[in-house]
């Protein structure tokens, strides 16, 4: 669906298109994870992209970086083409798109120390990288964190240092996928707003994955609701939420428990197909 | 205290430093209502395993008809209240206190006397379905086993039962879904089955523990409208135990907010969700994504 691209065209500084990833399945027919879908990203902007288990969100943020080789379409970033990453080091052009990973429990090497871990991403940032305390302070953390390990963190704070390694490369995409999904919901909402911060101030774009409408509302500029490896609508953030066009989108936003104090239950709608 | 000793839920986290107030200072009634019939009043249970105090005297009536939220972050002891409550806390560790079901004492009480209550009296569903079910059982046998148990029906009698509940939990062809394995299904079906294993032996307690945090939005939706349904249309009393507020403001009519092993705030659900007493509670709510709109 072309449609689904929408927002600026002008100097994008990521571009997906006809993006289609599938996997073979022994004894049945191959899993289109990705069906063709069209993405662009401009220099600054949030873009939430949204959907539910298995709609393929995760699998396009792993192609955009190269950890997923594409079965057809392209993925450019500022022109070149993103190739799926093999045993060889990612070009520097690469690695100005960076990531987030969910579980920070898992994304963080347990045997090395938060300095030890910020001091190789900065290795390759283009210019000068700010300093390893300036990088934890623009994620609220103070400079000591930075002689510890890992397991002396809860998983807000990892997620945090998480976001200050990723943003010590020096990116120009920043991508995270569901980076707040394992964390207390108390956190969610500041571990996001932190997140874009930090890109902004970094001026990365920031491509945020979540199945959390209500969060992704808080950040994105704009909106791109997946379904069954499609792009289902896309838009600016406060049209998807006031007037939603899919079905789907709709019934994604019925769902969404509010915290009013009223008792109300979310809605399930039916969907036709 | 050295870092390798330090009990995981209560990691050294500098974003919960904003709130200074002491958590002993609970706000509002944490005592009980006038009318607790038929449900499960915990009164100063205290659970500490080492040195580690994981519950700090808890309080907390929860009838039967209603949903009971019990609120908090990652190591508050929410989970660990429901699970001492089934008397599935840790071994090693040492309950004090009270917790009364009708008139029984759960507290002490002796492994064969709590296994005809747990299942039967009190059932519980847990966050993660894919773990709570076995495996390797089909839905049919962890569906009929503990009521052939607890309930001395015969197999075939049994599995209409299960038929029956499987319809009741909108499980599509329950009669075939009874030979299938937890695997063949998705995470919100299986989440059904469980509450339908839970539901088997007519329980008066459901004690749900993170329900919907693992599912869909969607899906979670259906859940709770479930769980509402079964509250309200079977007078199950449900404990329900998550870290999700706008979860909670759907589906509990009461909440306890619990903080260190404490609970720091009580009441109905639109009290504490519109007009929190304690600054806990209150940042509790302003960081939800929405909470702008509430005002």
């Amino acid at each position: 669906m072309t449609a689904a691209a929408g927002g600026p065209d002008a100097a994008d500084l990521l571009t997906v298109a006809g993006a289609v990833v599938s996997y073979r399945r022994p004894g049945a027919s191959a899993l289109r994870a990705v069906d063709g879908v069209d993405l662009r990203l401009a220099p600054g902007e949030t873009v939430g992209l949204v959907g539910e288990s298995g709609c393929g969100k995760s699998t396009l943020a792993r192609a955009i970086c190269g950890l997923e080789p594409l079965t057809a379409g392209e993925i450019q970033f500022r022109g070149t083409p993103v190739r799926p990453l093999g045993l060889r080091r990612r070009p520097a052009a690469l690695q100005r798109i960076q990531m987030v990973f969910q579980n920070p429990y898992a994304s963080l090497n347990p045997r090395r120390t938060i300095r030890a871990q910020i001091e190789l991403a900065r290795e390759i940032h283009p210019s000068t990288a700010p300093d390893v305390a300036e990088l934890l302070a623009m994620v609220e953390l103070p400079a000591d964190v930075a002689t510890r390990y890992p397991h002396e963190f809860s998983g807000g704070q990892r997620q945090r240092i998480a976001i200050a390694r990723a943003v010590a490369a020096g990116p120009d995409v920043l991508i995270g996928d569901e980076p707040i999904a394992s964390l207390d919901a108390s956190l969610q909402a500041k571990i996001a707003t932190l997140m874009k911060d930090v890109a902004a101030r970094a001026g990365a774009s920031l491509l945020f994955i979540s199945h959390d409408l209500a969060v992704v509302r808080l950040i994105a500029d704009r909106v791109v609701v997946m379904r069954a490896g499609k792009v289902v609508e896309a838009g600016p953030t406060g049209q998807i939420w006031s007037n939603p066009q899919a079905p789907y989108t709709r019934r994604l936003l019925a769902a969404i428990p509010k915290a009013d104090g009223l008792g109300t239950l979310p809605e399930v709608l039916e969907l036709e197909d | 205290m050295s870092e390798s000793q330090q009990f995981p839920g209560a990691p050294i986290d500098l974003d919960k430093g904003v709130v200074t107030v002491s958590p002993a200072t609970a706000t509002s009634s944490t005592a009980a209502p006038a009318c607790a019939t038929d449900g499960i009043r915990i009164s100063g249970l205290r659970l500490k395993i080492g040195t580690a105090q994981i519950l700090d005297g808890v309080d907390l009536v929860a009838p039967a008809g209603q949903v009971t939220g019990v609120a908090g972050e990652s190591g508050s002891g929410k989970t660990m209240t429901g699970m001492t409550i089934l008397g599935l806390q840790p071994p090693t560790a040492q309950v004090s206190g009270s917790i009364r079901y009708d008139d029984r004492e759960l507290v002490g009480l002796r492994e064969r006397e709590l296994n005809k209550l747990r299942g039967k009296h009190i059932a519980a569903i847990f966050q993660d379905p894919t773990a709570s079910l076995h495996p390797m059982l089909s839905i049919g046998t962890q569906l009929t086993d503990h009521v052939r148990h607890h309930l001395k029906l015969s197999r075939r009698e049994a599995r209409e039962r299960a038929t029956e509940l499987l319809e009741k939990v909108r499980v599509p062809e329950p009669r075939a879904a009874l030979g299938k394995y937890p695997h063949q299904f998705s995470g919100g079906q299986l989440q059904r089955v469980a509450i339908a294993s839970a539901l088997a032996c007519d329980p008066r307690m459901l004690i749900a523990d993170e329900p919907t945090t693992a599912l869909d939005v969607t899906v979670q939706a259906g859940i709770l409208r479930l769980l509402r349904g079964l509250c309200d249309d079977l007078g199950i009393g449900i404990i329900l135990v998550t870290h999700d507020l706008a979860v909670m403001s759907s589906l509990a009519d009461t909440i306890a907010v619990m903080r260190h092993g404490k609970v720091v705030e009580f009441g109905s659900r639109y009290d504490v969700i519109r007009t929190p007493q304690h600054p806990y509670t209150r940042s509790l709510i302003d960081s939800l994504p929405d909470h702008q709109g509430v005002r």
